[in-house]
């Protein structure tokens, strides 16, 4: 039987994943709205590869990654972990699925529960499934803090003494314990000092190339995300706006707002900086519960036309590796904006 | 040369904790002229904040004091002054914006209240003057529809437009020093490039000196005309910051720089391993020991790193150095 290659690489596919929450508007008898967060998105990830979703706070991208890890529910959608339905699971054909796929928090201080001692927060999830042997746990535990760059000895403290780098190793170690497939990274460094951060990112690129692992890294940082990643999907709005790999999104970004949030990175580099001129987008996205009948990004766009602001734009195929969402784009197949 | 606005020699800060006293400062000089711009950079706990706070007279008290140094703004000594005195000049000539945007504005006052405040007890302006001058500084950090937003509470706004609100404040007496402390932390990448633009016109306009903390070299290398890297109380290194980040001499300000992955111009199939700067700041107790307090996470450390605190090194152009083997990076 032939099967294809690529078909056999993929690890996860989301398609038209949508997420929506009620919102009470105009009092008691108000009638009740929706708020798409996250709206019609689609995305796979392959084996041993990462894929970013950055976007700015508001954007839909922490929502999109709990959803597809059933942290919150989705409305709409399909999520694919290796072959099986995953939204579709119930009860304990869920919770052994649930190993397969992890989470490291953003936030290292209240992400490990105070009261428990290191060792048992890693050995908890291993805990919770019980299919290994207990005797067995405690050597996965020692591997794992090995693996994760902590002492031996530090396994009986409590999370309040370590510092906040090591608070997030035990956070990967942790979501390391049931051998997963995919791990899902939401702004794991974000809250470190930048110092720190690069102990982190080396660890987890590191650790994906020892246990093969798969990330989906959600970030906001652009800086990050060009070191850590294969393929990146942008989000505005609930949105994906552009979709590409790393090289084409960041060596030629089409969409307005990609090219803005790039332009818009600080830069040490004089060379950089000289060349890239500052794209502003003045003004604030539009209100989530009163969307624009056109591209939501239309009323901040420096380069908007008057079908912007009437028509959709869909997420088209530039080349293989590369779509985006612009009807500007879309007509010439070049970047609307050049510097 | 004349005197510079703002003159630090020789700083020390102490904070009494349980176990004894920590300088948080400890010999901390540098001068700051009108209308210059200077970031100091470091990781937390380094001492960023404290040195502002120290400038404006708001240290903690009982707890933290100024053991010795002096600190000389346009020719009047702060570290003497009285607080009545100090208040006036708080605010009026030294104004400061913080971190946190949601926190440190008031949310049951509307945000003209609050700038109009300013202006009445600095001024003395009449309370239809402040009001009408507060919506004149709301439409200079560029809020829109400035006469009606000037009503509004600050939950109305977003965490941009409430840094915008913060900067109107800090502004409002045209103060010849602005200090900020870590001002976009908190805010989207876009977001942050309008406040810098706004902050670098401002000054273009009203020729007030900023002092920027901070921890992004990235925004140094925008903001900032010098900088000052702290590490553990102490001044690691200083000087312009083009020449600094050409050539570090300091090893610390060497791995602040690339240890944050940088957006490339041009990206290809490679990549690099980040640097990094093994272990973390020493805790407050060891500050103040007579070695240098990076050696534990240095790659350089010698025997005379342990033995004793690294003097300064002067190179060119006033960047100065505080490493034992700066001639060597």
């Amino acid at each position: 039987m032939m099967i294809d290659d690529a078909q056999t690489k993929l690890l996860l596919d989301v398609q038209n994943l949508t997420v929506r929450f009620a919102i009470k508007r105009g009092g008691l008898f108000g009638k009740a709205k929706h708020l798409y967060a996250v709206d019609d998105i689609s995305f796979q990830i392959k084996r041993g590869e990462t894929l970013a979703i950055v976007g700015e706070s508001g954007s839909g991208k922490t929502t999109a990654a709990l959803a597809v890890a059933r942290l919150v529910s989705a409305y709409k959608g399909r999520v694919n972990l290796n072959g099986t339905d995953f939204l579709s699971l119930q009860d304990e054909d869920l919770r052994q699925a649930r190993s397969k796929m992890q989470f490291i928090f953003q936030d290292p201080y209240s992400s490990l529960n105070p009261r428990i001692r290191a060792e048992k927060i890693v050995c908890e999830p291993l805990d919770n499934l019980d299919t290994i042997p207990k005797e067995e746990r405690q050597n996965i535990v020692d591997k794992l803090f090995e693996a994760v760059g902590l002492h031996h000895e530090q396994q009986r403290l409590f999370p309040h003494q370590f510092s906040g780098g090591q608070r997030q190793r035990i956070g990967i170690a942790r979501a390391l314990a049931t051998q997963p497939d995919l791990i899902i990274c939401d702004e794991p460094v974000s809250a470190l000092d930048v110092a720190v951060q690069a102990q982190i990112l080396n660890l987890l690129r590191k650790l994906q190339a020892d246990f093969g692992l798969t990330f989906l890294f959600i970030s906001h940082d652009l800086g990050v995300v060009q070191h850590m990643c294969d393929s990146i999907a942008v989000m505005y709005m609930g949105k994906i706006v552009e979709y590409g790999d790393r090289k084409s999104l960041f060596n030629n970004p089409l969409h307005p707002y990609t090219k803005a949030l790039l332009s818009a990175v600080p830069s040490v580099d004089k060379k950089r900086r000289a060349e890239s001129k500052r794209i502003l987008i003045p003004g604030d996205p539009p209100d989530p519960l009163d969307l624009p009948k056109g591209c939501r990004f239309a009323n901040r766009c420096p380069v908007a036309q008057g079908r912007c602001q009437s028509e959709k734009p869909r997420l088209n195929e530039v080349t293989q590796a590369h779509s985006v969402a612009c009807h500007l784009v879309n007509e010439t197949g070049i970047a609307p904006i050049h510097e | 040369m004349s005197e510079p606005l703002l003159k630090v020699q020789n700083l020390r800060i102490e904070l009494s904790l349980r176990d004894g006293i920590a300088p948080v400062i400890d010999d901390l000089s540098f001068e700051l002229g009108a209308g210059e711009s200077i970031s100091f950079v470091g990781e937390s706990g380094c001492g960023k904040s404290m040195t502002a706070l120290g400038i404006m007279g708001l240290l903690p008290e009982k707890v933290g004091r100024i053991a010795s140094g002096t600190i000389t703004f346009d020719g009047e000594e702060l570290t003497t002054v009285t607080q009545k005195r100090l208040r006036a000049i708080r605010g009026n000539e030294i104004s400061m914006i913080f971190q946190e945007p949601m926190t440190s504005l008031n949310p049951v006052y509307t945000v003209g209240e609050q700038i109009a405040e300013v202006l009445r007890a600095h001024q003395g302006l009449s309370k239809s003057a402040a009001w009408n001058c507060a919506i004149e500084l709301l439409d200079a950090v560029r809020i829109p529809n400035a006469r009606r937003r000037v009503s509004d509470y600050p939950f109305q706004m977003s965490g941009g437009q409430r840094q915008r609100v913060m900067i109107a404040i800090a502004l409002a007496c045209e103060p010849k020093i602005l200090i900020a402390d870590e001002p976009t932390t908190a805010l989207d990448v876009t977001v942050q490039a309008e406040i810098f633009d706004l902050l670098n016109e401002l000054k273009r306009q009203t020729g007030t000196a900023i002092i920027m903390i901070t921890h992004d070299m990235g925004a140094v290398a925008e903001m900032a005309e010098r900088m000052i890297v702290m590490y553990a109380g102490r001044n690691a290194e200083q000087g312009p910051v083009e020449q600094i980040i050409d050539h570090p001499r300091h090893p610390y300000t060497k791995g602040l720089i690339s240890c944050v992955p940088h957006i490339m111009a041009t990206l290809n199939d490679e990549r690099y391993e980040l640097t990094e700067i093994a272990g973390i700041v020493p805790p407050l107790r060891e500050f103040g020991q007579d070695r240098c307090l990076f050696a534990s996470r240095c790659n350089m450390v010698s025997q005379k790193c342990l033995d004793k605190r690294p003097p300064e090194a002067i190179f060119g152009d006033g960047q100065r150095a505080a490493c034992w083997h700066a001639g060597a990076i």
